[in-house]
């Protein structure tokens, strides 16, 4: 289902050997050829996923996972805490600026989000007390300059331009500007280029030589395939890379350009775009993005997202409720209520790798906002025992209830259904946060 | 034709070189041949599950015609490769029988779809034909004026609103102007979005519906814009664009780049929509028709 994806699969792939008894070297070769498998599906660049599957396997081949249960469940562990390990274990944030003005350089490929990335790094570094300067150095895509402009001016954050200028006389004049000024930070927004442009990159490495920079930071779509690797290994071999901006993060992409990037410069991801407004720009969590890459779900976002909108005391009773699995049809009432609060649906459920493209079983799952209100008014026309015990709901239950509120049968059955099969989600989280770092976590639906 | 996507390839192609020459060099035909081929469409964003479907039917082929040398293995994959990228399906682009023609332009953001547009108005208007422009990215900053400065370099016109304000209203407008003054064709651009967001779909289809409306068998072609350094996520993006207007075409952009575009081979495999266009620089000259043998040339080269 939802979260499993890989684990699943290798949990099958285990259960086929299990039959002939003991676990042999042989077996953990084809979990890992699973693992290869859904790696390369989520964009990771083949080199990366050869190497890596290489080094899994020795761990793999602990006596852990051949003694185990559940050798899938301990192979899908291995493999996430490698991934985590992979891309940085720890947050990795923007360096501190020593010496004023900091130079802060966005550059990658056409079309990749540096001048949102910009824009919204200026807001963030603002917000955070703060005094940025954003810089105009894209002098060759038509109205660059001004969507730069138009940014400033909604973030409240002063933009330096020259028009066409050599943008390393833009810079130049905006480093002067900024020692007047005081801005602690200049955010050099720079035209999107090709990696094989020799011309091109030629401009970047002299800007790098004029200001040395305190962050060259490299922008990448995380839609990004296989191509990653060659434009990641190029910008670092000419420019030196300190870290890496992972865009668009907010479609259901799974991602693996991030660990390709990562495996090729050794740099951190330091922050994510989420969205097109200013604030869908955060932190870049390993872990998360670990379960994205093996399909399991930006779970621990979306426990973030609903914990912005939940009430503090109300969240710890349901909390206990989900850990002991005893969630009532009432409990979900309210959550409904909380969903509405948390904006739209396609948001939270987007985040979700693969679940536009999966089967029906998942379709029913991912209720729309009409959805929603008719779930609300059948748990509505339920009594309090009903809402409490939902078994003891019987044909003729189910028939007043639908009349009660204006729906059918079938969307009373659908409702039921789909409350079971979230009980069954929550019973999967739960395994999957009780790996982790105790968190004060739950789940809105 | 291609010349600039093959200037970009001739770049790369060092590091390439090695490895075709031992895949179609060395002329045995063993399993090493298929490991270096997966590795090859793998690594070329054809994806898992294109690759494994097409070394499948490569296999059977080269049974059936009993092919024993590496050589004409080759052949027989990229004959396999035209085939499914070029199903009789033309390359050309709908013209209205009487004008004008209308194409809506439509992809994720950032992929090309505003320098698409304005590729597309260099073709036709220096062929004599007359071309405005729709402004229907009302969303992202300055896109508007982005549109407005290719107007003036490629000699179309072009209809604007405000920043901010309704996407359709724009596009009914510039149907409108187009019919009165009777120009050839209208390029719509609109606001790149994501194909996970409902509420920006459904944006879409109004406007597909205010074309529909306004002139019955328009839009003439609805082109979806993919970037060809997107890996599988492409997939999903062309399925969901589908599935909430009708997709006529594709336009693959960045193919001056180092990545090859493999993606559409599944593209084409899981929704049938046929590639028409190549996007190979950043300069008005740079849109090339697509030709599937060349394609496939590239792809491998
Ligand atoms: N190298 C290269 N760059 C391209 C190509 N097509 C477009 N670009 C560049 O990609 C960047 C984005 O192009 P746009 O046309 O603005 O893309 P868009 O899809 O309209 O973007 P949004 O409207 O912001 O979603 C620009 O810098 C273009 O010059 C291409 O074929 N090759
Ligand atoms: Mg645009």
């Amino acid at each position: 289902m939802l979260f499993s994806g890989l684990s699943e699969k290798l949990q099958d792939t285990f259960r086929k050997l299990r039959g002939k008894g003991k676990l042999t070297e042989k077996d953990v070769d084809s979990a890992l050829r699973e693992v290869r498998l859904a790696l390369l599906e989520a964009d990771v660049s083949y080199k990366v996923v050869k190497q890596f599957a290489a080094s899994l396997k020795e761990k793999a081949l602990g006596a852990e996972v051949l003694k185990s249960l559940t050798p899938g469940q301990q192979v899908v562990k291995i493999v996430h805490a490698e991934l985590v390990k992979l891309m940085g274990e720890t947050q990795s944030k923007i360096s501190p600026v020593d010496n004023p003005p900091g130079v802060v350089m966005l550059v990658g490929l056409q079309g990749s989000g540096k001048t949102t990335s910009a824009a919204k790094l200026a807001r963030l570094l603002k917000k955070n007390g703060h005094n940025p300067l954003l810089v105009a150095g894209d002098i060759y895509r038509p109205a660059a300059i001004k969507q730069l402009e138009v940014l400033g001016k909604e973030i409240a954050v002063p933009v330096f331009s020259l028009g066409k200028e050599d943008p390393v006389i833009i810079i130049t004049q905006a480093l002067k500007e900024a020692g007047k000024v005081g801005n602690d930070y200049v955010i050099l927004d720079t035209a999107g280029r090709l990696h094989i442009n020799e011309e091109l990159m030629d401009e970047l490495i002299r800007i790098k030589k004029k200001t040395n920079p305190l962050e060259i930071l490299l922008v990448v779509d995380a839609m990004t395939g296989q191509d990653a690797v060659n434009v990641a290994q190029a910008f670092h071999e000419q420019l030196g890379l300190t870290g890496v901006i992972l865009t668009k993060l907010d479609g259901d992409t799974r991602g693996g350009a991030a660990l390709s990037v990562r495996a090729v410069t050794n740099c951190p991801i330091k922050y994510v775009g989420t969205g097109e407004k200013f604030e869908a720009f955060e932190p870049f969590y390993p872990d998360r993005m670990a379960s994205r890459i093996l399909g399991m779900g930006d779970v621990l976002s979306l426990i973030e997202k609903a914990e912005a909108v939940v009430d503090e005391g109300k969240r710890q009773i349901l909390e206990k409720k989900l850990r002991s699995q005893s969630l009532t049809l009432e409990d979900f009432l309210e959550q409904l209520g909380q969903i509405k609060q948390m904006g739209p649906l396609e948001d939270l459920l987007g985040m979700i790798p693969g679940l536009n493209r999966a089967g029906k079983q998942l379709k029913s799952l991912s209720l729309d906002e009409k959805q929603l209100v008719q779930a609300e008014a059948i748990i509505q026309s339920m009594t309090r025992e009903e809402r409490l015990h939902p078994e003891i709901i019987n044909s003729s239950r189910r028939r007043r209830i639908s009349l009660g509120s204006g729906t059918t049968v079938q969307d009373v059955n659908r409702l039921l259904k789909q409350f079971e099969q979230m009980k069954k989600m929550l019973k999967q989280i739960n395994a999957l946060e009780k790996g982790k770092h105790k968190r004060r976590g739950m789940f809105p639906f | 034709m291609l010349a600039q996507f093959k200037k970009g390839l001739l770049k790369t192609r060092e590091a390439f070189k090695n490895r075709f020459e031992s895949l179609f060099g060395v002329n045995e035909l063993d399993e090493d041949f298929f490991d270096e081929l997966e590795e090859i469409l793998v690594s070329a964003d054809v994806g898992v599950k294109t690759t494994e479907k097409i070394i499948g039917l490569l296999r059977e082929r080269i049974k059936k015609e009993r092919v024993r040398e590496r050589s004409a293995a080759r052949e027989l994959l990229k004959k396999l490769l035209v085939e499914m990228l070029d199903d009789n399906q033309q390359a050309s682009l709908a013209v209205a029988p009487s004008p004008p023609t209308v194409y809506l332009i439509l992809g994720v953001n950032g992929v090309g779809k505003t320098t698409a547009i304005a590729k597309l108005a260099y073709r036709f208007s220096s062929k004599g034909k007359r071309v405005l422009l729709a402004a229907g990215d009302t969303f992202r900053a300055a896109a508007i004026e982005q549109l407005d400065e290719w107007s003036g370099v490629v000699g179309a016109g072009i209809i604007k609103h405000q920043e901010g304000g309704d996407p359709s209203a724009v596009i009914f407008d510039a149907v409108n102007a187009a019919v009165s003054r009777g120009v050839d064709l209208l390029l719509c651009d609109t606001a790149g979005r994501l194909h996970t967001k409902a509420n920006l779909l459904d944006e879409m289809k109004k406007i597909y519906r205010v074309i529909q409306k306004s002139l019955g068998e328009a839009p003439h072609e609805t082109l979806l814009v993919v970037d060809a350094t997107t890996g599988q996520n492409a997939i999903a993006q062309a399925r969901l664009f589908q599935e909430a207007v009708p997709i006529t075409g594709l336009i693959l952009t960045k193919l001056d780049g180092t990545a090859r575009g493999g993606i559409v081979l599944a593209v084409k495999d899981i929704t049938g929509i046929p590639l028409k266009l190549l996007g190979v620089g950043e300069r008005k000259e740079d849109l090339e028709p697509f030709n599937a043998a060349e394609f496939v040339e590239a792809l491998l080269a």
